[in-house]
């Protein structure tokens, strides 16, 4: 091969490295039930500190994605409370994680709601993109081993909560 | 009191509130403009910039710009705040450290390069061009021996 034409595929090639980066970097898959679910360590939305989905391993934790601006957010939020209160306990937890959005905002929304389950705050949508969330509200029940048991492309209702996910927190499967 | 002390007194009790006045008002006083800043970041959740954006979240961010503004911090001040918020991804300009470097290196080494292979091209084609001018037989300036003979013959013969 001459000189000529090994920069010619060099070139080729940089260019296709180039693409295939940007897509690898900008696409998400979104995580499919019964994979790990992602456990990066994040802010806590208040009181300072991180947190992590993995403190909570060897309990059932549904993730809920949410966001101040989101109108279902707004009408989900009372529902997920209200499960909380019922089944929130040392077996299960809501987890919220505020993405992209303003912390005073997010914070202002936990007070307006009297949300008491933990909060973090993914205010760049990173562990959103982990997920492969394509927007909020997103929920994902993750049992206690780590592993994503169902995946909720909206918000869920409390006849859903009580339907679908409560029968799996008392029937322990894993 | 002298008056003259009493005066200069009141002087400068007038120059303090003056200054006071001053420093207050310059505080508050917008540095830049909500459309300036939002011509230079982005709306995370669109992916567009913040000045085309009209989503709720968009909406939120503009506010969030705009309180900042009033509050009169600059530009830059206020793009921190910004990717405190949101990360990095929020400035529309890619930054200058780490791989968004390259966003500025790449098209100053790309215009280098070509710079330098259309020199080595100019450069290959004058070459090329003397070679074939020196490859190339001299081109007679007068006439062969054999017709400078019939033009001595021909004149020889007309000569009167």
């Amino acid at each position: 091969m001459s000189a000529r034409s090994a920069i010619a595929v060099l070139a080729v090639l940089a260019v296709v490295g180039l693409l295939t980066f940007g897509l690898l970097s900008k696409g998400s898959s979104g995580i499919a039930v019964g994979e790990v679910a992602p456990a990066s360590s994040l802010p806590r939305l208040e009181g300072g500190g991180n947190g992590s989905l993995a403190d909570y391993r060897g309990r059932w934790v549904l993730v809920n994605f949410w966001a101040s601006w989101c109108d279902p957010c707004v009408e989900e939020a009372p529902e997920l409370e209200e499960f909380q209160q019922r089944h929130g306990d040392a077996g299960f937890t809501v987890l919220g994680i505020d993405s992209r959005d303003l912390s005073g905002d997010g914070r202002a929304f936990v007070r307006r709601f009297g949300l008491t389950y933990p909060q973090l705050r993914d205010g760049d949508g990173a562990f959103a993109h982990d997920f492969g969330t394509t927007g909020v509200p997103e929920n994902y029940l993750v049992d206690p081993q780590g592993k994503v048991r169902l995946a909720v492309r909206g918000p869920v209702t409390g006849e859903y909560l009580e339907d679908v996910v409560a029968p799996l927190l008392s029937g322990g499967q894993s | 009191m002298k008056p003259r002390l009493a005066i200069a007194v009141w002087v400068g009790v007038a120059i303090a509130l003056l200054s006071i006045g001053v420093l207050s008002a310059k505080a508050a006083t917008p540095q830049t403009s909500l459309s300036e800043v939002s011509s230079e970041v982005m709306c995370p959740v669109c992916g567009t910039l913040l000045e085309l954006a009209e989503s709720p979240q968009a909406l939120r961010q503009k506010a969030f710009v705009s309180r900042l503004v009033a509050e009169g911090r600059s530009k830059d001040e206020i793009k921190d705040a910004l990717v405190a918020e949101y990360g990095t991804e929020v400035l529309a300009l890619p930054q200058g450290s780490g791989f968004d470097l390259s966003a500025y290196l790449v098209p100053v080494v790309a215009f280098v390069l070509a710079l330098v292979a259309l020199a080595v091209g100019v450069l290959r084609w004058r070459r090329a061009g003397e070679s074939r001018d020196r490859e190339q037989p001299a081109v007679p300036t007068g006439p062969s021996a054999e017709d400078s003979e019939r033009l001595d013959a021909d004149l020889a013969r007309y000569d009167l």
